[in-house]
């Protein structure tokens, strides 16, 4: 993963940089070897890091898109997609009316949400169960 | 909805999967500035949480703290908990009025005594008290009596939490905030209480409540929400600043969040809202931007479904979520700009045989000291670590 840390003032108008994208994605491999070395996942907050405008998007050109997406429709959608660095995924969900209420670049094996849920697997076996019944 | 539904029951009997409940977690712990990492242990503790009661009192206020959490789009995050929540008393938003509308406060302080959470939004008018009342009741009397039985006070907005406008001098109502109030007089009997013995009797001293101050005007809908969601998660109020409000929101100035700090580091500032400065998206801090002494979330969180805030949308920071903000000494003046009486200090700089440019320099440089104190930069090397 090649990072560029830009001058924070060389910006143009419309790409104003804060300089945190390149920590930010520093933080991302630390994280990339932590998850190798130890199987520890973590998850970063990208609405509680300053973020200029256009930042965000850097940072997704920069991570680019790998082979997995998924598209969730639980409390509104869900785009998760697996980046092109393997084991960095980034997740953007949204409500009912499609604003954005999260997002966060995780870096795991699978993004636990993706997982079905041993709640859900309880209830839908019930709903299986009453459906062989009818 | 049942009142003693769990959190994680009601939701449920919306409709609402595993999944939904635990994304409904990770937004609820942004919004309470919480890491991802205490996602499983929201997700436990919301799961089980009773819905509380929730009395709302407005007292001198312009309804925008109201408007702020009602106007966010549903079903936001802030919308679910709002939802929630058992909000049993409103006189804005609930549909009965006058004698209906108290006996409704009354059933809910009877029913919840001691573990009911009362919100406040507006000043407490002292002067007269005549100025607000609800229903022939005056602020002071209300807050007195429902203050009594409160688990904890929230004050929302900067009028509840610090007097607000209607605190600006010349403060005609004598206006105080929730917190100053009931320093002052919260060791009273409501005057409500004059003709019965018993309620006189049973009534407490309410100055040892505990008071979270949600400051700005208005706060930051999900700001409101988060300290609701931190009491139905952890039970117990969060960690205050030394005004009184929760750390997790106003534990940094605007300015040390800002995208445009580095301009400001570097000594590039807009001039004029038009200049090339502006037009590049410099540091606002010339413009009178009072981002460097005021504490908030709004350069993280943002306003209208996080799309922006004012330093954003090229305005200055108006500090509005600080005591006394409306009578800072102008919107457009850098906060280096003496607000003091330049005249005095100059007397007293004659007075000790020093030049008044001296003395105003000194007040200055002072301040210059105070920013710098607190300002901290994270760089590449502090994120850096262990790699």
């Amino acid at each position: 993963m090649q990072i560029h840390t830009e001058d924070s003032c060389q910006a143009t108008p419309g790409s104003v940089a804060t300089g945190n994208v390149g920590p930010l994605l520093h933080e991302v491999r630390h994280a990339v070897q932590e998850l190798l070395a130890s199987g520890a996942e973590s998850v970063i907050d990208l609405r509680a890091i300053p973020l200029g405008p256009g930042e965000e998007e850097r940072i997704a050109e920069t991570l680019g898109r790998g082979e997995v997406q998924v598209r969730l429709s639980a409390l509104g959608p869900s785009e998760i997609f697996e980046t092109r660095y393997p084991g960095v995924w980034m997740s953007l969900h949204r409500n009912q009316d499609g604003e954005v209420i999260g997002r966060y670049i995780e870096v795991c094996m699978v993004p636990p949400l993706v997982r079905s849920q041993q709640e859900d697997i309880r209830v839908g076996l019930q709903a299986l169960d009453s459906r062989l019944q009818e | 909805m049942p009142k003693d539904q769990s959190i994680g029951e009601a939701l449920r009997a919306r409709g609402i999967s595993r999944r939904g409940f635990l994304k409904f977690c990770a937004a609820t712990a942004s919004l309470m500035a919480l890491p991802p990492s205490m996602v499983p242990i929201i997700a436990q503790a919301l799961e089980r949480a009773r819905r509380p009661s929730v009395i709302w009192l407005s007292f001198q206020e312009c309804t925008g703290c109201t408007e702020s959490l009602t106007r966010s789009h549903s079903p936001t995050v802030e919308g679910l908990i709002f939802d929630t929540i058992s909000l049993d008393y409103h006189h804005t938003l609930q549909a009965a009025s006058g004698a209906a509308a108290e006996a409704a406060r009354a059933a809910a302080m009877q029913e919840n005594w001691g573990n009911y959470i009362l919100v406040v939004d507006g000043s407490i008018p002292v002067g007269d008290p005549g100025y607000s009342t609800i229903a022939g009741i005056s602020n002071m009397d209300m807050l007195l009596e429902t203050a009594a039985g409160a688990a904890a006070i929230v004050s929302v907005g900067s009028c509840a939490a610090f007097g607000g406008i209607p605190h600006a001098n010349p403060n005609p109502t004598g206006a105080l905030s929730v917190a100053a109030f009931i320093r002052e007089y919260g060791n009273r009997t409501p005057n409500t209480f004059a003709a019965d013995a018993a309620a006189q009797a049973a009534h407490t001293d309410i100055s040892s409540k505990p008071i979270i101050n949600v400051s700005g005007c208005p706060p930051i809908p999900v700001v409101i929400t988060g300290v609701l969601a931190h009491f139905l998660t952890f039970g117990k109020i969060p960690d205050l600043d030394s005004l009184g409000r929760p750390l997790a929101f106003y534990g940094q100035s605007i300015h040390d969040r800002c995208y445009r700090r580095p301009f400001y580091d570097k000594g590039l500032f807009a001039n004029t809202f038009d200049d090339e400065g502006a037009k590049k998206g410099w540091c606002l801090y010339k413009l009178g931007c009072k981002g460097p002494t005021t504490y908030n979330a709004c350069a993280t969180t943002k306003w209208n479904d996080g799309t922006s805030f004012p330093i954003q949308s090229g305005h200055p920071c108006l500090g509005c979520s600080e005591p006394d903000f409306w009578d800072g000494g102008g919107f457009y003046k850098a906060i280096s700009t003496p607000t003091g009486d330049i005249s005095r200090t100059a007397v007293y700089a004659i007075g000790a045989g020093a030049a008044a440019g001296v003395a105003l320099g000194a007040l200055n440089r002072a301040k210059r000291t105070r920013l710098q104190q607190t300002h901290s930069k994270v760089g590449i090397d502090d994120l850096d670590k262990g790699g």
